[in-house]
């Protein structure tokens, strides 16, 4: 969009300004987190950044802060529960999101509004106030598992968690998939029906690898959602089933240790790394998808 | 019309309703029987029900009323995917995750065909629609006409008795939809599958079918083959929906075995055969095909009444003439000539003598 020949004095004015309160933009919404990336190489154990620093002198940076993340068996222990939860916690959201979504998508199911508006109230109640509700529900829950069904404490801490981060993550891939689904073709499923195929075949052989994109994508915001979610797990979990974003919040308030700094540096490029992997992935069944005849 | 029951008969509607919201019948008591082996066309405009019929036939739609059979079986509870009916969809529904050869494998694979036979099956079938070399591509990178001929081969790949086409050609251009109809019309003679095929196009409906059934208001106006439907329609809606059609409105002035003479509105006289007038007095729609229409004097049958017409406009489309005259204060009543090297060329504001033979001038519903 380049300014065209016969444009007026106000025109070129506003041209030039309207860039420049985009730039503006940008910068309010990314330095906050481009600004963590220089401290997490802090060589001194503080939050602001040292005169070395500022004059670039290597002293004044080092790896230490990564060094604590990797070693510490605090940070470790709750990365490892992330890991163990965030997964989990996203496949449950996926599969029955996009059971919902398909289920929704069907213009004879009655209240189709009524009950698309409840499951993905989640993201629109406060958090605070899902976690004090979650907290209550699946404590009677916790107390059925250990006591009634003789299972492990930290197991059922594990599945409370997981169970309440599934919660969260399926109203988003509810919307992602349901707006697959609007430009999904409905003849297809007619056609493979029409050649034999059964329900299930129909969804898994000509649905499923359509409608893919939206799953994926709704499956990477309900991953985030779990990965970085740290007032549900308050209220659920115990001290075992501590996350990272927990042992962040836990580390801001009681050690002020740059090591946050190093974490938030990693999920930066962590998340960088699976939006652009899941983005690719994405084009390329887009890419067959858009080609689709009609 | 009703057609009887014939021992024959492959597919068989038998006084089905279908009602979508439980109180417009969208299906009027449909009664129909297909030979096996018969090619058959559902014609009508849009909203006449024609393709509900299609739908219902392929188990999408279920019959609100009546029976459906297929090869003497009851099929109204037998769900889409187990009546082995193959199908060409409007817009070819192509899956565009899977390639040719993938597409047309997926019926094959879904009824358990080991792979030895299915690429057998798949190569034979890209080959009768002459794609083969197009296996390995992708349905988007094929053009409309090409993505035609796979969803057709798609469609017969598992070799179904019976092949629906859902207005199959209507995204062609006119040449090669021209071409296409021959090649569907010859396959399936060929391989002697019965087709019931939809469309809204009456060239397409002439030149395929064995039969035609036209459709208007949910029922079945008349059901005969294209030369008979197109030189003995029924009813005025067969005569205005198959060709191009002169309606002239009148009385009935006289009945005399074969022959009638109806008095035109503007009080001239013409004569007729009667097909849906029984009585003197009854108003009626004569029809009359503009090929038919004679103007020269000499060619006249003696003693028949004539009208006065003037000549309003003349076009020249080639193989034809087509002359619009003012006849009995109808201003488009359309006279079509052939261009032969004897055959005058009328101008506007001539006047002249029109006449016809009797038979194929017919008196309809009013």
């Amino acid at each position: 969009m380049s300014l065209p020949i016969y444009a007026t004095f106000g025109e070129r004015v506003w041209y030039y300004t309207f860039r420049v309160i985009c730039a503006l933009i940008f910068i309010f919404l990314i330095t906050p987190i481009l600004v963590v990336i220089p401290l997490s190489f802090n060589a001194e154990n503080f939050f602001t950044f040292t005169p070395e620093m500022l004059r670039l002198d290597p002293d004044g940076y080092s790896l230490k802060h990564y060094v604590d993340f990797f070693t510490n068996n605090e940070w470790q222990r709750s990365f490892k529960n992330s890991l163990i939860i965030a997964p989990i916690a996203t496949i449950i959201s996926v599969s029955l999101g996009t059971l919902a979504a398909v289920g929704l998508s069907q213009s004879h199911v009655p209240f189709r509004r009524a009950i698309m508006a409840i499951l993905i109230s989640p993201m629109i109640v406060p958090l605070i106030i899902s976690a004090t509700g979650m907290f209550f529900f699946y404590s009677k829950i916790g107390n059925f598992m250990e006591n009634s069904m003789g299972l492990d404490k930290n197991l059922v801490g594990y599945i409370k968690v997981i169970l309440a981060h599934a919660v969260l993550g399926i109203p988003f891939v509810i919307i992602t998939v349901t707006a697959t689904l609007v430009g999904f073709d409905r003849s297809l499923t007619r056609a493979a029906a029409n050649m034999g195929a059964n329900p299930l075949t129909t969804f898994f052989k000509v649905q499923m690898p359509l409608i893919l994109p939206g799953v994926i994508s709704g499956g990477l915001f309900a991953f985030i959602t779990s990965f970085d979610e740290v007032v549900v797990v308050l209220f659920v979990g115990s001290a075992s089933q501590k996350t990272l974003p927990w042992q962040m919040f836990t580390g801001l308030r009681e050690q002020i240790s740059p090591t946050i700094l190093a974490v938030a540096t990693i999920l930066v490029g962590l998340s960088i790394l699976l939006l652009t992997t899941v983005e690719l992935l994405r084009r390329r069944s887009e890419r067959l998808r858009g080609m689709s005849p009609g | 019309m009703a057609e009887s029951h014939t021992s024959d008969a492959f597919v068989e509607f038998e006084r089905v309703q279908k009602s979508y919201d439980g109180e417009t019948l969208v299906v009027k008591d449909l009664n129909l029987s297909v030979p096996k082996g018969e090619f058959l066309t559902m014609l009508g405009p849009s909203g006449s029900g024609k393709t509900t019929c299609l739908m219902m036939l392929a188990g999408f739609e279920t019959a609100t009323h009546g029976d459906i059979r297929l090869g003497g079986t009851s099929i109204n509870n037998i769900p889409p995917h187990k009546r082995g009916i193959g199908m060409v969809f409007q817009n070819y529904a192509l899956f565009p995750h899977m390639t040719i050869a993938e597409n047309l494998a997926f019926p094959l694979e879904v009824r358990k065909i080991g792979k030895d036979e299915r690429e057998k099956k798949v190569k034979r079938a890209l080959d009768m629609v002459e794609m083969g070399k197009f296996g390995g591509r992708r349905p988007a990178q094929l053009s409309g006409g090409q993505q035609q001929r796979v969803a057709l081969a798609r469609a017969l790949v598992f070799e179904p008795e019976l092949v629906l086409m859902d207005e199959p050609l209507g995204a062609l251009d006119k040449q090669l939809r021209e071409k296409m109809q021959f090649e569907i019309t010859h396959l399936a003679h060929q391989l002697g599958i019965t087709t019931v095929y939809v469309t809204h196009d009456q060239t397409e409906a002439l030149t395929m079918s064995d039969r035609v059934a036209v459709f208007d208001d949910g029922r079945i106006q008349q059901i005969a083959a294209p030369d008979t439907l197109y030189e003995k329609p029924e009813n005025s809606f067969v005569a205005q929906f198959i060709g191009e059609n002169n309606t002239l409105r009148g009385v009935v002035k006289e009945i005399k075995g074969d022959l009638a003479v109806v008095e035109l509105d503007d009080g001239e006289l013409i004569d007729c055969k009667p097909i849906n007038v029984t009585k003197v007095g009854e108003r009626t729609q004569v029809s009359i095909r503009p090929e038919r229409v004679e103007f020269d004097k000499k060619r006249l049958q003696p003693g028949v009444h004539t009208l006065k017409a003037e000549v309003l406009e003349f076009v020249y489309m080639g193989d034809i003439f087509r002359t619009r005259l003012r006849v009995a204060g109808n201003d488009d009543f359309i006279v079509k000539t052939r261009n032969a090297p004897d055959q005058k060329r009328l101008q506007p504001g001539e006047q002249l003598e029109i006449g016809w033979l009797p038979q194929d001038c017919r008196a309809l519903d009013a």
